[in-house]
């Protein structure tokens, strides 16, 4: 059978091997917790408990701040510290609200949960809503909102995200294994959301044991005749979404479009996870798994975390560095954040810490553009990359939306492949910032 | 543990090519045409003029660099280049000073002057080439072979006489130095082909272009040896697969890369069949160079969602 891809992408070494065979492990945190009140897009959280509260894990600390918005939930039992400005992940300082962990882990009665069968749209929603559940491929979007289209009978495809296109990370490729049944059982709830569609667990074909396991969890949750497992070509960026999309179904949206405009509604496989937990267990999202790797750890592996425990901690589970790491990564080494600090905490986005010895880029300069045109070639959006900086750095926003900039979904398949090493993918992404930014106004 | 972290922007890692080794790539696929032509034309000692044309291409940019206070690129390989493809294009019997004349006027008012790298518009040895043929027109086309002064095949060709295509295609005939082997030229194509360096579009569309256009116009309707002939001869092939392809003077865009081939194939076919001299490769490349920026503007390429996503 031949592979489904979609045209430009670009072949990086891997780097799963590290991890891919490891168990997925769970890291009991010692220290405070820190939850950022914007771990998601849209509004931030608002704070729903005060200092020298007592929380209990499960508990609502933040309620949504709006229609596009999520609560966060305390992932420990113990005693809240205050709200104070702590590095995200991504390298920005935010508002965090810091609980002492006491250790016990007490959670609280979530209460009876209806069978599936029972529940209206409505209430799905509501679960899906109250458990505080956003997209965790990365992207962070409320997935309430997400599973929210004006018309739900005019989605034909709900698509599991199972690429995990981003070298290192394994994270979904160990749920995959480990967690198949649960995977199924999401994609089953969001099925009941939208009757007329099929489920689609696309897969790319370097992980051949996880189409056979979810092949087979299908077939024993007997929904055959609704979900189908799709064997993608192994190329990145296979797993963003537009791509994907055009991938399974052959039809394209651009970036003023809606994955429903194409009849489709995309999650993350973790995203999966956490509708089975909140819909048919009734748990808010407590924890993800996170990957760590690269050359300057100890034990590379995939790790069970509770939201909010720091990175530290996290490194220190898979070992400690057997290195000084020159970078920290919080993502896969083509999107993901270069880090500030460890003491960052794991956020519902967070899947993966990567470190390595040596920093690949850094002692890298940059020179002329010799209009190799490589990058017009792996450039998933179809855009002529190389123009597109040089629009950017001369602030020439006309040109730079003319030629379509604001199509980039900052992949950074053009910068990984530009000979010159140039920095084409940051001057196009801040370029695209500002005249997003600008069209608002 | 030092606990600064270097922090960029993403992607974290990179490809492992970089424009010196593409640039390097180039000079060893031209290596076979360019021993074959110092063998062919030993007689003549091509192979000073060859050694001086490359220095003098590295050295005009190394010295203008200097004096421009501009770091210093030389370590790209792209002056070599130049001055290679330049030497290739050159009568073996060409005085050195020439060479070396051609290689600075290549390197400081084609490619220097216009921002260095990746900022010229026309290709600097094709436009040093043409300048020397315009300056030294009796020594730029003074063919000597084995010691007997005689007209290319390609002027054989244009007269009505006979020629011998199977020594085109081996490459023991008159011409510039690196033009007349088909062999050893294709010899460094299939390099760089395998090697990703270049592709087919405009090498194809250059040479399909140009062979209907001869086939329509050339009076001898499809005959193969006259078709063979021409394609062999007047470095068609040394223009079509190394110079054609370079990539600052061709489109960036897909659909350009064919449009600017078939410019070149039409434009060779037009010089050669009507035009004065029994050249007309060099001419056809450096002007189709000027049209690549309107070639660009017309092919843009359609965005993912937006009807470009076949592609």
């Amino acid at each position: 059978m031949r592979l489904l891809t979609f045209a430009g992408g670009i072949h990086p070494d891997d780097g799963k091997r590290f991890s891919k065979d490891r168990e997925i492990q769970p890291v009991i945190p010692q220290g405070e917790m820190a939850y950022p009140l914007s771990q998601h897009i849209g509004a931030p959280a608002k704070p729903a408990v005060k200092k020298g509260d007592h929380v209990l894990k499960g508990q609502v600390i933040a309620e949504a701040g709006g229609f596009v918005s999520a609560p966060v939930h305390a992932s420990v039992s113990g005693t809240v510290k205050g709200i104070e400005q702590r590095f995200s992940p991504a390298g920005t300082k935010t508002d965090c609200i810091i609980i002492e962990n006491d250790g016990l882990y007490t959670e609280m009665e979530y209460g009876s949960v209806k069978p599936l069968a029972e529940m209206t749209r409505e209430e799905i929603l509501q679960k899906i809503g109250d458990a505080g559940i956003v997209g965790m491929g990365g992207a962070g979007f409320p997935t309430r909102v997400k599973l929210s289209p004006k018309e739900p009978d005019k989605i034909e495809y709900v698509i599991a995200n199972c690429a995990e296109c981003e070298p290192y990370i394994t994270a979904d490729y160990r749920c995959m294994l480990e967690y198949t049944d649960k995977i199924v059982s999401g994609m089953k709830v969001l099925l009941a959301l939208f009757p007329n569609a099929r489920g689609i667990f696309a897969v790319e074909d370097n992980k051949k044991d996880c189409i056979e396991k979810l092949e087979e969890a299908i077939h024993a949750a007997d929904m055959d005749d609704q979900m189908d497992v799709e064997a993608l070509m192994t190329k990145y960026p296979q797993g963003a979404e537009r791509q994907l999309i055009y991938t399974v179904t052959k039809r394209a949206i651009n970036s003023s479009m809606l994955p429903a405009d194409a009849g489709c509604i995309v999650d993350n496989v973790e995203t999966l996870i956490a509708v089975h937990q909140a819909v048919i267990e009734g748990k808010p999202l407590l924890e993800r798994i996170v990957t760590v790797s690269g050359d300057a750890v100890n034990n590379p592996g995939n790790f069970k975390v509770l939201l909010g425990t720091s990175h530290r901690e996290l490194a220190e589970a898979a070992g400690g560095f057997s290195a000084q790491p020159e970078k920290l990564i919080s993502g896969g080494p083509m999107m993901g954040f270069a880090m500030v600090s460890l003491d960052a905490p794991v956020t519902k986005t967070s899947s993966s810490l990567l470190a390595f010895q040596k920093d690949a880029v850094s002692r890298l300069r940059e020179s002329a553009c010799i209009n190799c045109g490589r990058c017009v070639e792996v450039c998933p959006s179809r855009l002529i990359p190389s123009r597109l900086a040089d629009h950017a750095k001369r602030h020439d926003e006309a040109s730079f939306t003319a030629m379509n900039g604001l199509e980039c979904v900052e992949c950074g398949s053009c910068s990984y492949v530009c000979p010159a090493k140039r920095q084409l993918k940051q001057a196009i992404g801040s370029m695209r910032k500002t005249a997003l930014a600008n069209r608002k106004k | 543990m030092n606990e600064n972290y270097n922090v960029s922007s993403s992607p974290h890692i990179r490809d492992r090519i970089t424009s010196s080794k593409i640039m390097l790539l180039v000079v060893i696929a031209l290596l076979p045409a360019t021993f074959f032509g110092i063998w062919n034309f030993r007689r003549e000692g091509a192979w000073l003029l060859v050694v001086v044309t490359v220095a003098s291409a590295v050295l005009a940019e190394y010295i203008w660099e200097k004096l421009m206070h501009k770091p210093v690129t030389i370590n790209d390989f792209s002056a070599v280049v130049t001055g290679l493809l330049l030497a290739l294009n050159l009568p073996p019997t060409l005085p050195l000073w020439m060479g070396a004349l051609g290689s600075v006027f290549a390197i400081i008012v084609v490619k220097q002057l216009f921002g260095g790298l990746g900022q010229n518009f026309m290709n600097p040895a094709l436009a040093a080439r043409c300048f020397l043929l315009i300056c030294f027109s009796g020594r730029m086309t003074y063919f000597v072979y084995d010691g007997v002064t005689g007209a290319t095949p390609l002027a054989k060709l244009k007269a009505g006489e006979a020629v011998n295509t199977m020594d085109m295609m081996f490459g023991n005939i008159s011409g510039t130095i690196g033009e007349t082997s088909v062999i050893a030229i294709m010899v460094g194509a299939m390099f760089l082909l395998l090697m990703g360096v270049i592709e087919l579009e405009i090498p194809a569309a250059y040479l399909v272009s140009f062979v209907a256009f001869i086939v329509i116009f050339g009076g001898h309707g499809f005959d193969a040896q006259y078709i063979t002939a021409h394609l062999c001869g007047g470095g068609l092939m040394l223009g079509a697969w190394f110079m054609a392809t370079d990539y600052v003077t061709s489109p960036i865009t897909p659909t350009g890369k064919i449009i600017y081939g078939v410019c070149i194939g039409l434009l060779t076919g037009l010089f050669r069949l009507f035009g004065g001299s029994s050249e007309g490769v060099s001419y056809a490349i450096i002007i189709s160079n000027l049209l690549v920026p309107l070639i660009e503007k017309i092919t843009l390429p359609k965005p993912f969602g937006k009807g470009g996503e076949k592609a």
